[in-house]
């Protein structure tokens, strides 16, 4: 990504200098302020371009997340102002890196777990440890009871009414600190129990979206790798469509065909019975046609004749049984 | 976290070489010691600055603190006070 700006004019020298003292480069820009007059307007377009770079450092396509990584990359790729005199070009022209301090990347150290150890709540343990190689134990304790004494003495501390107000205060507050002091830090570190353990889950919350989305992602990763089964799907069915038009047709063309066969069946079979039916009846009329009456009563005698030889036949049977 | 030494030096060979805490100036050398600081009133500000951070960070920044980090501000106010009001408590002594 370029920055393509149009080549600058030649500023005259007192402006530039002036430019350069309003932009407080006299110490950075001590070695750039040596280079030739026209360097002002780049100085500015440097910075112009650092404060965007800066600004674009943070989209994706720089490859970088952080300003941090972002200044370091740009300051290897950084041009030095005076060197881009002859360039029409616009390279990143980062002269000038804003905070000369180093960014604190690391977390806050953690706090102590105990603070410096003070004796009977007034002196510390350090005092102690001074005194011991030359008085030992009790050195500091003799040194105290001196000290008190002579100031009673000298009445350097002066006895007054205070004084028994004091004692009593101070013995109040000793026994109130006695007695419900241990309460009190058991207290209190339950407080700061509880915020940490808020300030913990909800990093531990913050971590966990995180890594679902991570989770998502991959899985989604993965289902992509799969997609060939979504397109083998639609195919398998579109190939049984077909199928289904190709015999639901072909089934078609079965009855289709079934029904005119069928027909031509039925037809000829109707032609059939109708042909016998008229030769039936013709041959029955001819036939009755040709009984003359004559023919008719001799087979009628005829009838009668046989009829009564076998009434007698079955009487006489009947007989010989009986 | 106030983890700077309690007298700097503008100059950085001096700020680290051990002479120059206050505890491991020999008395013979005080005066010399005195004289190598710069008593600008920034620097005075500053001394300051740095003895509250060393305190706090000492005895009271810490998971946990006792009563001693708060006993012994409030008795050093209470000798700071008598110190003051001891002009008037002359007049009483017997």
């Amino acid at each position: 990504m370029f920055f393509v700006l149009p080549p600058p004019p030649h500023p005259s020298a007192p402006a530039s200098v002036l430019l350069s003292r309003q932009l407080g480069l006299e110490t950075e820009g001590a070695e750039i302020g040596r280079v030739g007059k026209a360097f002002a307007l780049p100085l500015s377009r440097g910075l112009l371009s650092a404060i965007l770079v800066r600004r674009l450092a943070r989209f994706p396509r720089w490859g970088h997340r952080d300003a941090e990584a972002a200044e370091r990359t740009l300051a290897q790729h950084a041009v030095p102002a005076g060197a881009a005199r002859g360039q029409r070009r616009g390279v990143l022209q980062a002269t000038r890196i804003f905070h000369t301090a180093s960014p604190h990347l690391a977390p806050l150290p953690p706090l102590p777990e105990h603070g410096g150890k003070v004796r009977h709540g007034l002196i510390p343990e350090e005092f102690f440890e001074f005194m011991y190689p030359k008085t030992g134990v009790t050195g500091p304790y003799v040194l105290g009871t001196g000290l008190i004494l002579y100031f009673l003495s000298k009445e350097i501390y002066v006895i007054t009414a205070d004084t028994f107000a004091a004692m009593s205060t101070l013995g109040l507050l000793i026994y109130i600190v006695k007695k419900y002091g241990a309460s009190v830090a058991a207290f209190a570190d339950k407080l700061r129990e509880d915020q940490m353990a808020e300030a913990e889950a909800l990093k531990q919350a913050s971590i966990k979206n995180i890594q679902d989305a991570i989770d998502l992602e991959k899985k989604q990763q993965a289902l992509v790798a799969k997609r060939h089964y979504l397109f083998d799907v639609q195919r398998n069915n579109i190939a049984m469509t077909l199928e289904v038009f190709y015999r639901e047709r072909l089934h078609k063309v079965y009855t289709e065909v079934k029904n005119r066969l069928d027909y031509h069946i039925a037809k000829q079979n109707m032609m059939r019975r109708k042909e016998q039916e008229h030769m039936i009846t013709w041959v029955e009329s001819h036939v009755v046609k040709s009984i003359s009456a004559q023919q008719e009563k001799e087979t009628i005698a005829k009838c009668i004749s046989d009829l009564k030889l076998l009434a007698k036949k079955a009487q006489a049977q009947s007989q010989s049984v009986l | 976290m106030a983890c700077i030494l309690n007298n700097p030096s503008s100059n950085l060979t001096s700020l680290l070489s051990l002479e120059y805490k206050l505890l491991n100036v020999k008395l013979q050398q005080l005066p010399a010691w005195i004289m190598k600081r710069d008593f600008s009133p920034s620097e005075i500000v500053k001394a300051f600055h740095r003895g509250h951070d060393a305190y706090f960070d000492k005895y009271i920044d810490v998971k946990k603190g006792g009563i001693g980090g708060v006993s012994m501000v409030l008795a050093a106010y209470i000798l700071l006070n008598y110190c003051v009001i001891y002009k008037e408590l002359k007049h009483e002594r017997r």
